[in-house]
């Protein structure tokens, strides 16, 4: 059995900092992830962040998972466990159960974990959704960002979030043409700069439109084309308002779930909040959940973006380190000054639907 | 249509546009920043304190027009790529855009290329002046394309090599 005092699963943004941040109060940290780079979601953004100075604004998402993973990797008091999957927490004793590299069972006993495990993608039901050339959002970023292969010629983009619209503006940058966004919203729920940055291009976005169906090339059985539909404002489509595109792709990219099984396993106690894209932990202010010592950061903590997801990680990690007597002189300010961030980071009028959704999780 | 279509309209853009005085003077930021979301770059990128320090992070941008030397130091800078230079003192018809553009080809200085209005429509040809594509940039190449002058407030992007697709 394999002893470590914090034990971070994932090593995506939120991960990356906790362990840091643990670390930095001095720490012994083991992070385990299961992709055989550090990084998360943070290797496909080729677009600039947002945010401030303190949170890489302006800095390309691919650039910030450089830097973290490059910290981290140096640092004494982090242990790295790649290519290394969490498949079971045991809540009577604590230990976590890994897979090694697919061949070799290990066991973890943490004194404090911190969840950081992501989130998935939502899908959508509509016939033939199951063609090849229909695609999460996501694994087209992996497709043309990580691996350099174009997924089709010509796509259809469901959903005007920020991914639907960022994954669209990289489309075209990668030479593919971007046929429609669609959103059965009656309005982009993504940042506008973002929506003018594709409409710059020539890009519709049709809002209120879902798809109805899509339909396989009688050779080869792949996409061919789709049909959408409009709905009303109750999101009932409108029998009539039917328009056929012709694509090899259709995206989709209508939200994402937190990824919370080792939560549930941990006895944690859940709640849905739609706000934050469906089960997540009950948690207090320093991100800990009902469980002692289980703490959580980043989506698995409520569904919101990267910058958000680096703070809780710092704050998890901080406390997470605090709770076992670790302590360098600076943990009030550096826990101060992270709510701090937080708060202003959600303050405004698009941080609405996460501080309803927060609003009904901290004990 | 801007939160139905990504496009703003003329009232949107009034609130944006420099005043005319101080367009005839040279060259002039434009910031298309119409939402109230976290970020600040733009005003940490500039070094003339014409773009006023944010109280709250989610303020919208505010210009001080008059500080402005229209340098672009924040084109690049800005993450929603929200932000035009803007030149109506270039020649007696033309006028120049400065525009971030994270496209390939790059356009190389002298040549024609398509200019397109804030729906991606083409309006017409300009010739690119200037590509600043340096380490400062980092990937969000600015580029300075000549465009009549009375395009100045509608050209907001270009194609290069045509009508590819």
């Amino acid at each position: 059995m394999k002893k470590t005092e914090i034990a971070v699963i994932g090593g995506g943004p939120a991960g990356l900092m906790a362990s840091l941040a643990a670390a930095e109060m001095g720490a012994r940290v083991t992070l385990i992830d299961r992709n055989s780079r550090l990084g998360g979601q943070l290797v496909k953004q080729t677009h600039m962040f947002f945010g401030s100075e303190k949170e890489y604004a302006s800095i390309r998402g691919i650039d910030i998972g450089k830097i973290l993973s490059a910290e981290v990797l140096k640092n004494p008091r982090i242990e790295t466990m790649l290519d290394s999957t969490v498949i079971g927490y045991y809540p009577d004793d604590g230990v976590l159960g890994v897979e090694v590299e697919e061949k070799t069972f290990v066991k973890i006993k943490p004194e404090k974990v911190i969840v950081a495990t992501g989130a998935s993608e939502k899908f959508l039901p509509f016939e033939n959704n199951d063609l090849p050339g229909i695609y999460g959002a996501g694994a087209v970023q992996t497709l043309m960002n990580e691996h350099g292969v174009v997924p089709g010629d010509n796509v259809l983009m469901v959903g005007a979030g920020n991914i639907g619209l960022i994954v669209s503006y990289q489309l075209m940058q990668a030479g593919v043409n971007v046929k429609a966004i669609i959103d059965a919203a009656p309005n982009i729920g993504g940042y506008w700069v973002h929506a003018s940055k594709v409409a710059r291009l020539g890009v519709p976005i049709m809002t209120s439109y879902t798809v109805k169906a899509a339909y396989a090339n009688e050779l080869t059985g792949a996409l061919e084309r789709a049909v959408i539909w409009q709905v009303d404002n109750k999101w009932q489509p409108i029998p009539g308002t039917e328009k056929v595109l012709k694509v090899d792709v259709i995206c989709i990219s209508v939200g994402l779930s937190p990824l919370a099984e080792i939560l549930w396993q941990a006895g944690c106690k859940m709640k849905y909040v739609p706000q934050l894209g469906g089960h997540v932990a009950l948690r207090n202010e320093n991100m800990e959940t009902t469980v002692p010592g289980v703490y959580v950061a980043g989506d698995v903590a409520g569904v919101e973006e990267a910058s958000s997801a680096m703070i809780e990680g710092r704050l998890a990690g901080l406390n997470a380190a605090k709770s076992l007597g670790y302590d360098n002189g600076t943990f009030n300010e550096k826990r101060r000054e992270a709510l701090e961030q937080l708060e202003s980071l959600r303050s405004g009028p698009v941080g609405e639907k996460i501080r309803q959704g927060l609003a009904q999780l901290v004990s | 249509m801007l939160c139905t279509k990504g496009i703003p309209t003329t009232e949107d853009l009034a609130t944006r546009i420099p005043p005319e005085e101080r367009r005839r003077k040279g060259p002039v930021v434009m910031i298309e920043c119409f939402q109230k979301i976290p970020c600040n770059p733009c005003y940490t990128a500039c070094k003339h304190g014409a773009i006023q320090k944010f109280e709250d992070i989610n303020d919208l941008p505010s210009v001080n027009f008059d500080n402005c030397n229209g340098c672009g130091l924040c084109i690049s800078k800005c993450p929603g790529l929200a932000i035009f230079v803007i030149d109506e003192t270039y020649s007696e018809t033309q006028a120049t855009v400065s525009l971030p553009f994270e496209f390939l080809p790059l356009p190389h200085e002298g040549e024609e290329v398509d200019l397109l209005d804030r729906s991606g429509k083409k309006v017409g040809k300009g010739k690119v002046l200037k590509v600043r594509n340096g380490k400062y940039e980092d990937r969000t190449p600015v580029i300075t394309v000549a465009v009549p002058k009375e395009l100045s407030m509608v050209v907001r992007n270009i194609k290069v090599g045509g009508d590819v697709r």
